[in-house]
């Protein structure tokens, strides 16, 4: 048994009380610790993704318990791949907030980035629903900290709400938990997945409530519209370094999704039969509309960027909600896409605020660095609204051509055709506003003269970009590992025995009271 | 016992839920505690209600309780008692700071915002 497994979640988990207990008030420490945490992570992430690739599955057992009693983290492609890209992510994030001079504005925020960091691992290697729930609340307590982190009225205020918003997301979730321990005796997820197929069709009801229950969390983390409330005022009120690793938050919502919807509900289920084409399909398309619309309607730059993550996420759960191999396939590729562009786009928006009075959508005198900056948000507002010749182009592609013989094809493709009109017209109108018309403006002489984005600050931008581009030149290689991925998924056997019939304590010849 | 236990989560669940639904951060704070209350009791009958019987292996017992929920009970009630503490912190900050506690989104301030924020 390797020990490798759980290296993502103990070293930011280690590293975070050690920058809290010994570096409290050296910020040089600080940033030398989570610097090199998070490029270990990234090395035992990509070896661990190396690992997997050819299809096997890593489990780890805590203490040695076997699978059902025990806790176990699972590793399979899907987890280690969303583990690769936080880290990746990750990486980028805390460069700009070491280059804005971000993290210098409270006392915390590489603790916190370090525990935000280890909730959203352990989430996407967790094999066991109620650890899930557990890791759920380490990212959010975390991510708490870090969303008022460098105060302000504002963002408490924001803050406070998001939180209360997440508080009853996480009641829901034990509710959830609670019936389903209750129709089936286990949380394990690979266990659950033989039991719920065994649940008689005349006691489904509370299997049922508990699918539902399950699918109304993860869409709270998802930002699905109706429940996507909490998310606009959140993303645009952290500061930007946070909510860039944000974008990976709504993910960890659709990865759980895919991971519990695949493997304990899966969709020829009669039990959760019309669950997918009935609910989540509609409202995924209302938050594709209703993101995208945003976009065009939104009065500031940093909201403009949280309604485009609300739209992405829609076509994200567009692709799940088909449920068929290849649309997952694009659903995964698209996700890559949208985390790394969304990012992006809150990095750059965080460029202008530096050097600009303030973010809201209307012409003020050009400001510092303004050729740079708008090249870069060119670039992203390209990428997000699936333009060629970028990775969110052929995203949408994919998506597409996933839908093409299916019932829905003609609402989908209405949806997602017009939706991209309105978030190009969205992006086209933010770009001249806050870039072109500037130039017509002269500065007013007194004024004072605002601060230029340090040099770092534009490595990291720079960076997502060049992954972006790196995205859609490998677009071959990175879906064929994404069709690989999804034909995993739909055969889950492999991840099943791997899990139950690995031994450890309490399995073999003592099984008979089991 | 069935009867007393259900309507006590349902009661706390309604209390709760009508309470998360008002518009100041106090009654908000008050029905999330409710709901908490009702979710642990909920987990708790999850392993089906027994009296008198011990969670553990012993040598005189006949019947056993369910010893599972009751770890996760303690698990949920260290959790959510953590994230209201966290809550009630964050609220509190805010009202101070803004002298208003309203839990809405007040109306953007469009083009006129005096100064970008820190």
């Amino acid at each position: 048994m390797t020990h490798w497994i759980i290296a993502p979640v103990v070293l930011p988990a280690m590293l975070a009380p050690f920058i809290v207990l010994a570096a409290r008030y050296h910020l040089r420490i600080q940033r030398t610790f989570s610097v090199v945490g998070v490029l270990a992570l990234i090395a035992v992430a990509a070896s661990l993704a190396w690992e997997v690739s050819d299809g096997d599955v890593i489990l780890y057992q805590l203490s040695d318990w076997a699978a059902p009693f025990g806790i176990v983290l699972v590793g399979d492609r899907l987890s280690t791949l969303m583990v690769l890209l936080t880290a990746v992510l990750a990486l980028f994030v805390l460069l700009y907030a070491i280059g804005s001079g971000w993290d210098g504005r409270g006392r915390h925020f590489h603790a916190l980035f370090q525990f935000q960091l280890m909730g959203i691992m352990g989430a996407f290697l967790t094999g066991d629903l109620f650890n899930l729930f557990v890791f759920f609340e380490v990212l959010l307590i975390a991510s708490y900290g870090l969303m008022i982190h460098g105060g302000g009225n504002d963002r408490l205020r924001a803050g406070v709400q998001y939180v209360l918003f997440n508080l009853i997301g996480s009641t829901l979730f034990l509710f959830a938990l609670g019936s389903i321990y209750a129709e089936t005796g286990t949380l394990n997820m690979a266990d659950l997945a033989q039991r719920v197929a065994q649940v008689s069709p005349g006691e489904t009801a509370g299997i049922r409530v508990a699918a539902v229950l399950l699918l109304l969390v993860f869409a709270i983390k998802a930002a699905l519209v109706p429940l996507h409330f909490w998310l606009p005022s959140a993303y645009a009120e952290a500061p930007a370094p946070v909510a860039a690793l944000f974008a990976i938050m709504t993910k960890v919502g659709a990865y759980a999704i895919i991971r519990v919807y695949t493997l304990i509900f899966p969709p020829d289920l009669e039990v959760t039969a019309g669950l997918h084409e009935v609910w989540l399909l509609p409202a995924a398309l209302v938050s594709l509309a209703l993101g995208m619309i945003g976009v065009l309607a939104a009065r500031k730059l940093d909201r403009l960027i949280a309604f485009s993550i609300v739209g992405s996420m829609g076509m994200v759960m567009v692709a799940i909600s088909l449920f068929t191999q290849q649309s997952i396939a694009a659903s995964l590729y698209y996700m890559i896409h949208s985390t790394l562009a969304g990012a992006m786009l809150f990095l750059v928006a965080d460029l202008v605020r530096t050097s600009r009075p303030d973010l809201v959508l209307a012409p003020r005198s050009p400001f510092a660095g303004t050729a740079l900056t708008s090249a870069l948000f060119f670039v992203g507002a390209i990428a997000m609204a699936g333009l060629p010749p970028l990775s969110g182009f052929l995203g949408k592609l994919l998506v597409l051509d996933a839908a093409f013989d299916t019932d829905a094809m003609g609402w989908i493709w209405t949806v997602v055709l017009l939706s991209s009109l309105v978030s190009i017209l969205g992006f086209a109108r933010a770009g001249s506003m806050v870039f072109w018309k500037s130039h017509g403006i002269s500065p007013d002489p007194e004024a004072k003269p605002m601060p230029r984005p340090t040099a770092l600050s534009y490595v990291a931008p720079g960076g997502l970009v060049a992954l972006l581009i790196a995205l859609t030149v490998f677009a071959g290689q990175v879906h064929g590992y994404a069709e690989d991925i999804a034909a995993q998924l739909f055969a889950p056997e492999p991840y099943v025995s791997t899990v139950l019939e690995t031994p450890g304590k309490l399995s073999g010849p003592t099984k008979e009271d089991h | 016992m069935e009867l007393l236990f259900a309507s006590a989560i349902g009661v706390m669940t309604a209390g709760g839920l009508y309470l998360v639904l008002r518009q100041r951060t106090f009654p908000v704070f008050l029905g999330i505690s409710l709901l908490t209350y009702a979710v642990n009791v909920f987990l708790f009958g999850s392993g089906r209600l027994t009296t008198g019987a011990p969670p553990i292996l012993s040598d005189d017992a006949s019947t056993y309780t369910d010893p599972l929920p009751q770890a996760l009970v303690l698990t949920a009630i260290v959790i959510s008692f953590g994230m209201t503490a966290v809550v009630v912190m964050i609220g509190l900050g805010a009202f101070l700071g803004s002298d208003d506690d309203h839990v809405d989104d007040q109306p953007e301030t469009g083009a006129e915002t005096p100064e970008g924020r820190t």
